[in-house]
């Protein structure tokens, strides 16, 4: 839809003013007197317990359920001055069940809303097939029916087909709680990459606060009832929650979620105990006593080879003899202080070694995650 | 001696081949008439079933009223409903056809209901969604998802018709039952043409049956595929 293209200056792409909403034979409010931005480009998460009417909240957004008060504006246009379906033409949708049509083949499922659109055939051939590849399929699939699929094919046919047409807007209803959390896992990290380059305004709705920390540029929590409890960034809602009710919501391991929001390559990595493979066995011991560890680890140039006891190393001269022990926790700096503390644990293991490609960045130590725990 | 035995005795076959074939212009013309009144049939039936079944899909207290009603038809005899209507409209094809489609109502209705029930929730919700107005969802999602279960309901209805057709012979129509009518007037001795008409109708009837087998596989090839691949 032109309309809402046209308008895309606008700086909140979605905007909710004083919005409540009553089903019908409900005493209880599902939502009540919200007002609530979402800029433009940005990913906000809706998250709250069961019945604090986050998804009722989702589809007022594309008029599947209507407000009994308030005003929604899309890209500036008050959502009740379109046709519905012109509206959610111009909004991409996503459902947990994701919805495929059964009797359509992939490609044709993909093709939906430009077909509504009516566009020419050959520029949904080349849509659906940038799609296909944007999405992580493969090619021989695009023939398939949706039966023929897995669960995390079908929920990719279900993103590909939502930004089939472009839209400036995507809303996501719980769009990997359907998958196991490998999938998942994927998933979220496919989605957080497609929006790097395609910069769509989002809103998803989930019940996972973990899902919302990692992919949300804001979090909303939402009350029973449709309530505003807190809207700030990951990072404000963990180190300043609003009310008792958000850090109960947060849970226990606030702290430990914190850390998923820090990635290794914003901190300062200390190069720790290291010599090159052709220094001595001297310079060798002399650097494990000022760290004060029986070991060290050995440098051939940029590379980290592995480590070494004291006892591996000769009485004097060089160390290339040693053969070099294997590092277990080895990651990227783009990993988060929370995968670091995950691979130590997990491995039994005072460090982490942090790489960047092939190049050794340092090493970190549990002291230091500690020290970034109480910041 | 019985009866039996006296027509085994006899020189000529219990089926007279010769005189089908004598007759086969007459049995051509007798098919065809057969094949109209059942399509004419089913079709009026299906139309009227659509309409009622989607008054009930939007009022779904009307459900009860309009099965309840197509019960009823089911029930009146094929004889006193063609009884009530001539004096209306004659010895026609409409006299044959009313109470014909009014047999299919009960069937279709419901198969067509069941069918547009079964879609998918998530379905209707992510096409309602992306942007279909409500026609287009009925027309191009809803029925076409429905299909294997209406034309389930389809082949039995065309079956069924297809039998009642014959008791039409009794209004100077019936296709094939005309056949079945004239033998039984003519004489216990000269089965062919009972035989001829029963016979026929039944291999109209299972011709008709697997030619909408036919079109369900080729409208419905989503149906049959199953899942061979996982993550």
């Amino acid at each position: 839809m032109t309309e809402l293209v046209a308008a895309l200056d606008v700086d909140a792409m979605i905007s909710l003013e004083h919005v409540s909403k009553k089903f019908s034979g409900n005493i209880a409010p599902a939502v009540t007197d919200l007002t609530l931005d979402v800029p433009q480009g940005e990913i906000v998460v809706l998250v709250g317990p069961s019945g604090c009417g986050k998804t009722t909240i989702l589809k007022m957004i594309n008029r599947l359920i209507e407000p009994s008060a308030g005003t929604i504006t899309v890209a500036g246009h008050d959502i009740r001055d379109l046709r519905p379906a012109d509206l959610r033409r111009g909004i991409g949708y996503v459902i947990q069940q994701v919805g495929l049509l059964p009797h359509r083949t992939i490609a044709a499922n993909i093709a939906t809303v430009p077909r509504l659109l009516g566009w020419d055939n050959a520029r949904i051939r080349g849509r659906v097939d940038e799609l296909i590849e944007l999405v992580g399929l493969d090619d021989d699939m695009r023939d398939r029916y949706p039966s023929e699929l897995s669960g995390g094919q079908r929920q990719r046919v279900g993103v590909a087909r939502a930004l089939a047409a472009d839209p400036p807007v995507l809303l996501m209803d719980e769009p990997f709680g359907a998958v196991d959390p490998i999938v998942r896992g994927r998933l979220q990290q496919e989605l957080l990459k497609i929006q790097q380059t395609l910069h769509k305004t989002i809103v998803i709705v989930t019940h996972d606060i973990d899902e919302a920390i990692l992919l949300g540029d804001r979090i909303a929590i939402l009350e029973i009832g449709g309530r505003l409890a807190q809207y700030a960034t990951p990072a404000e809602i963990l180190a300043n929650p609003a009310s008792d009710f958000v850090a109960d919501f947060l849970g226990e391991e606030r702290g430990l979620k914190r850390l998923s929001l820090i990635e290794l390559r914003m901190l300062d990595i200390p190069p720790g105990p290291v010599v090159e493979r052709t220094d001595t066995a001297a310079t060798a011991r002399r650097t494990m006593s000022d760290h004060r560890t029986d070991w060290v680890g050995i440098l051939d140039g940029r590379r980290l080879l592995g480590w070494a006891w004291e006892r591996d190393l000769p009485v004097s001269g060089p160390i290339d003899g040693v053969s070099p022990r294997e590092f277990r926790a080895t990651l990227p700096s783009t990993a988060t202080l929370r995968q670091a503390v995950d691979a130590v644990v997990r491995d039994h293991n005072q460090v982490a070694v942090v790489i960047d490609g092939d190049r050794y960045v340092g090493m970190l130590f549990v002291d230091q995650i500690a020290q970034e725990l109480q910041r | 001696m019985n009866l039996d035995a006296a027509l085994l005795g006899q020189s000529t076959p219990l089926i007279r081949w010769d005189w089908i074939w004598d007759h086969r212009d007459d049995v051509l013309d007798r098919l065809l008439e057969h094949l109209e009144l059942t399509v004419l049939s089913v079709g009026l039936g299906l139309a009227v079933s659509l309409v009622l079944a989607l008054i009930a899909l939007r009022l779904p207290r009307t459900y009860g009223v309009i099965s309840g009603l197509s019960g009823i038809l089911y029930t009146i005899p094929s004889l006193a409903a063609f009884a009530f209507l001539v004096p209306v409209f004659g010895f026609s094809t409409t006299t044959a056809v009313v109470p014909l489609a009014s047999y299919t109502l009960l069937i279709l209705v419901r198969s067509i209901v069941e069918g547009l029930r079964a879609v998918p929730a998530e379905v209707l919700e992510s096409a309602d969604g992306m942007g279909y107005t409500r026609g287009r969802r009925l027309w191009t999602v809803e029925l076409p998802i429905a299909m294997p279960v209406i034309i389930g309901g389809l082949r039995v209805a065309t079956v069924t018709v297809v039998g009642l057709v014959t008791v039409t012979a009794l209004i100077g129509l019936g296709g094939l039952g005309f056949f079945i009518l004239n033998g039984l007037r003519r004489s216990i001795l000269f089965p062919t043409e009972v035989f001829l008409g029963t016979v026929a109708a039944i291999a109209l009837a299972a011709v008709l049956d697997v030619l909408l087998l036919g079109v369900e596989r080729l409208l419905t090839p989503w149906a049959r595929r199953q899942a061979r691949q996982v993550d």
